[in-house]
C-alpha cells in the first residue's frame, strides 16, 4: 500500500514547484531586460525629446519632465529656415557624412566577402597568423592611432578630404567584416558549391548563385555594422577633418559648442538627424541582421 | 556510350598519399560500388572522378576523354552528396532544375525535364517546398533527381544512404537499385556498408589504406575472398578465422585437434605452412539443420556459449580451438546455452589463407 502511496508523493511534490520557480525566473529575467533597456534608452529618449523643445525648458531647474511646449523651431534654425538661424552648414556635413561612411562599407563589404571567403574556404600560409593579426589590429584603439595617421596623412594631403576619412574606416571595418563574414561562410558546407559545380557552375558563378544568397544576412549583418561605425565616429573624424569639405555630423555637432555657452537644443536635433538615417538602416535589414546575429541557431 | 577509366591513380595531399596508383575499368551502364572502411580513400577517389579534387598522378578517362585537367562542371556527370547538398534557398522544382538552367536550357525544356524526373521518383506533389519542409527520404530523392535530370554520362554516389535511418535506408537502397534500371546509366557508388555493396553492386570494388584490394561480382567477392581482409569485411557477421598449421595433410589447429585441408586446395598446402583456416557462420551448422548440405565435411561437436533465435534462423556463438566462434542454425530448432551439439563444417566452402601474406591459397 505505502508502496505506491510513496511514488506518488516524490513524483507529485516536485512538479508544482517547477512552474512557480520558472515563472520567477521569467518575471526576473523581463525585469532585468527591462531595466537595461531603461538605461539604455532613457538617455536616447531625452536627446529626442529635447530636440523638440526650447532651450529655456531644457535647461529649467527643477527639470521640466513632461514638456510643456513642443517646437520644430531647433530643426528650422539648423536648415536656415526662419528668422533666427544657426550658421551651420548641416546639409554638408551629412552628404559629407553619407558620401564617407556608404564608401567606406561598400569598399570594407567588398574585402570583407573577399576576405571571409577566404578564410573560409581555402588554405593557405600563414592564414591563422593573419587572422590573428586582423583581430588584434582591432584591438587597438582608434584614437591611438590618431596621431601616426595624422602625420602621415599630412604628408598625403589626406587632412581635411573625404579620401582620409573614408581610407580610415576601411581599415577599421575590415576585421570585423571579414570575421563576420568568414563565420557565415563557414556555415555554408562546401558540398553546396561542389554539387553547383557539379551541376554546371563555374566556381564564381556557384559562389554568386548559391554561397553569395545563403549568406546574405551575415553580410547585411556586416554591412549594417560597418555602417554604423563609420556614421558614429567621433574621434577620428574630429582629428582628420577641418572644414565642410570633409567634416561629418559628428564633428559638426561641435559646432554648437561656443566658447562660453552651448546649444543644447541644436545639438539635440542635430543629433536626431544623425541618428534618423541609421534607425532607418537598421530597420531597413532587421530581418537579415536577427538571422545574422543568431546564425548557428538556423539550421537549414 | 561512357565508361570510366581509372588509370594509376595516386592522391596526395602534401606528404601524405591516400591513394596509391589504383586501376578500375568501369563499363559503360555498370553499376561499381567502392565499398571499405572509413579513411580508406572512397570519398577521395570519387571526387577525382568528379574533378572536385586535383589528381596527384595517373589519369581518369570519361568516356573518350581525359579528365585530369577539365572542371566538373565540363565532365558531364552528376553527383550525390552524403548531406544532400541540395541549395536551401531553392524550392524542389529550382533545385531539380539548377543544372538545366545554368546549361542554358530553354524553360519549356527544363519544365519538362524536372517533371520528367520528378514523376521517376514520386516527387510531383513536392515541387514547391523548399528543402527544409521535406523529409529524409525525400531529400534524398531530391538530390537523386538533380542527378539525372542533366541525362548525365555517370552518377557518382557518396555515402547517400548513410543518414537515413535502418528503414528508410533498405527503401532507398531498393529506389536507387529500379532507378539504375529505369536510367541505365553508368554509377560510381561509394559506401562503408558491405550490405548495401553486395545489394546494389554488378561489381564491388573492396578498398583498404588506398589500396585496391579486390575487384568482382558480388558472388565473387563473397565466394572468394582473395584475403583475409576481404573475408571478414563482405559478409555479415563476419567470416571465423581460425590461425592453424598444416600437419601431415591436415589442418591442425591451435588446440590439437585436426580437420581436413579442403579437396581443392589439397596441392597448394605444404607441411608446416601456417595458414588461417576460414569459414563462414552459415558454413558451421548443427547436423541436419543447415541451408546446403555438403559432399565434403567434417563433423565437430561443440558447446553452444549463447543462442540469438532470429525467427528463421539462430545466429550460435560458440568456441573452436579456444576461439570465440559463430555459427548458424536454421528451422525451428531451439538450443540452450551449454548444450553440446554435433556441428558440420563445410569444407568445400572453406578457406585456407596465408598466416604471414593473408592472402588466400585459392589464387596464390
Ligand atoms: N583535405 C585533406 N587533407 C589531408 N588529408 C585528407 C584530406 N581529405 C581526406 N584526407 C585523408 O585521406 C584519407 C581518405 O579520405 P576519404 O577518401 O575521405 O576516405 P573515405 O571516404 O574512404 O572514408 C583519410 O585518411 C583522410 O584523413
Ligand atoms: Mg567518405
Amino acid at each position: 500500500m505505502s508502496r505506491t502511496a510513496i511514488p506518488v508523493r516524490t513524483a507529485d511534490r516536485p512538479l508544482p514547484r517547477p512552474p512557480l520557480k520558472k515563472r520567477a525566473q521569467a518575471f526576473g529575467l523581463w525585469l532585468l531586460t527591462f531595466l537595461l533597456m531603461v538605461i539604455m534608452c532613457v538617455p536616447g529618449l531625452w536627446v529626442v525629446l529635447s530636440a523638440f523643445r526650447p532651450n529655456r525648458e531644457i535647461l529649467a531647474k527643477p527639470p521640466i519632465w513632461v514638456p510643456e511646449t513642443l517646437t520644430l523651431n531647433n530643426f528650422a534654425k539648423i536648415f536656415g529656415i526662419g528668422q533666427d538661424q544657426v550658421a551651420i552648414p548641416v546639409l554638408a556635413y551629412f552628404s559629407n557624412s553619407l558620401i564617407i561612411a556608404l564608401t567606406s562599407t561598400v569598399i570594407a563589404l567588398i574585402i570583407g566577402m573577399s576576405g571571409g571567403y577566404a578564410f573560409a574556404r581555402y588554405r593557405f600560409r600563414f592564414k591563422g597568423g593573419i587572422f590573428l593579426g586582423l583581430m588584434l589590429f582591432r584591438a587597438v584603439p582608434g584614437i591611438a592611432l590618431s596621431l601616426p595617421i595624422f602625420m602621415v596623412w599630412s604628408r598625403l594631403g589626406l587632412i581635411d578630404a573625404k579620401l582620409g576619412l573614408i581610407i580610415v574606416y576601411i581599415s577599421l571595418n575590415v576585421p570585423f567584416t571579414i570575421w563576420l563574414i568568414d563565420g557565415f561562410f563557414r556555415q555554408i558546407p562546401m558540398s553546396l558549391s561542389e554539387a553547383a559545380q557539379v551541376d554546371g557552375c563555374t566556381r564564381w558563378q556557384a559562389f554568386w548563385k548559391i554561397e553569395f544568397p545563403l549568406a546574405r544576412s551575415g553580410i547585411a549583418a556586416a554591412g549594417v555594422f560597418a555602417f554604423l561605425t563609420s556614421w558614429n565616429e567621433y574621434a577620428l573624424a574630429s582629428q582628420l577633418t577641418r572644414s565642410t569639405d570633409s567634416k561629418t555630423l559628428p564633428v559638426g555637432l561641435m559646432d554648437f559648442t561656443a566658447q562660453f555657452t552651448i546649444d543644447w537644443a541644436g545639438m539635440c536635433a542635430m543629433a536626431v538627424i544623425i541618428i534618423v538615417p541609421a534607425l532607418i538602416m537598421t530597420f531597413l535589414v532587421q530581418k537579415h541582421l536577427i538571422a545574422g546575429l543568431t546564425f548557428g541557431g538556423v539550421k537549414g | 556510350m561512357a565508361g570510366i577509366s581509372i588509370r594509376a591513380v595516386e592522391k596526395a595531399y602534401g606528404a601524405v598519399r591516400v591513394v596509391h596508383g589504383i586501376d578500375l575499368e568501369i563499363a559503360h551502364e555498370e553499376f561499381v560500388v567502392l565499398v571499405g572502411p572509413s579513411g580508406c580513400g572512397k570519398s577521395t577517389t570519387l571526387r577525382m572522378i568528379a574533378g572536385l579534387e586535383d589528381i596527384s598522378g595517373g589519369d581518369v578517362w570519361i568516356g573518350q576523354t581525359r579528365v585530369n585537367d577539365l572542371p566538373p562542371r565540363k565532365r558531364n556527370i552528376s553527383m550525390v552528396f552524403q548531406n544532400y547538398a541540395l541549395y536551401p534557398h531553392m524550392n524542389v522544382r529550382d533545385n531539380l532544375g539548377f543544372g538545366l538552367r545554368i546549361a542554358g536550357q530553354s524553360p519549356q525544356v527544363v519544365t519538362e525535364r524536372v517533371n520528367e524526373a520528378a514523376g521517376i521518383l514520386g516527387l510531383s506533389e513536392l515541387l514547391d517546398r523548399t528543402p527544409a519542409e521535406l523529409s529524409g527520404g525525400q531529400r534524398q530523392r531530391v538530390a537523386m533527381g538533380r542527378a539525372i535530370v542533366r541525362h548525365p554520362d555517370a552518377f557518382l554516389f557518396d555515402e547517400p544512404l548513410s543518414n537515413l535511418d535502418a528503414k528508410l535506408r533498405g527503401q532507398m537502397r531498393a529506389e536507387i537499385k529500379k532507378l539504375h534500371q529505369k536510367v541505365r546509366t553508368t554509377v560510381v557508388y561509394v559506401t562503408h556498408d558491405q550490405v548495401e555493396a553486395m545489394t546494389l553492386a554488378d561489381r564491388i570494388v573492396v578498398m583498404r589504406d588506398g589500396h585496391i584490394e579486390q575487384v568482382g561480382t558480388p558472388m565473387q567477392v563473397f565466394n572468394h575472398p582473395v584475403n583475409t581482409f576481404v573475408a571478414t569485411f563482405i559478409g555479415s557477421p563476419p567470416m571465423n578465422l581460425l590461425p592453424a598449421v598444416i600437419h601431415e595433410g591436415q589442418v591442425l589447429l591451435r588446440d590439437g585437434s585436426l580437420v581436413p585441408v579442403p579437396a581443392r586446395l589439397r596441392a597448394k598446402t605444404h607441411e608446416g605452412q601456417d595458414v588461417v583456416l576460414g569459414i563462414r557462420p552459415d558454413d558451421i551448422c548443427p547436423v541436419g539443420h543447415g541451408l546446403g548440405e555438403t559432399d565434403e565435411g567434417t563433423d565437430i561437436a561443440l558447446t553452444v556459449d549463447l543462442a540469438e533465435p532470429l525467427g528463421m534462423e539462430s545466429l550460435i556463438y560458440t568456441s573452436i580451438a579456444g576461439q570465440e566462434v559463430q555459427a548458424k542454425l536454421y528451422g525451428p530448432r531451439i538450443v540452450q546455452a551449454s548444450e553440446t551439439l554435433s556441428f558440420r563444417l563445410a569444407l568445400d566452402r572453406a578457406h585456407l589463407f596465408d598466416a604471414a601474406t593473408t592472402r588466400s591459397l585459392d589464387v596464390l
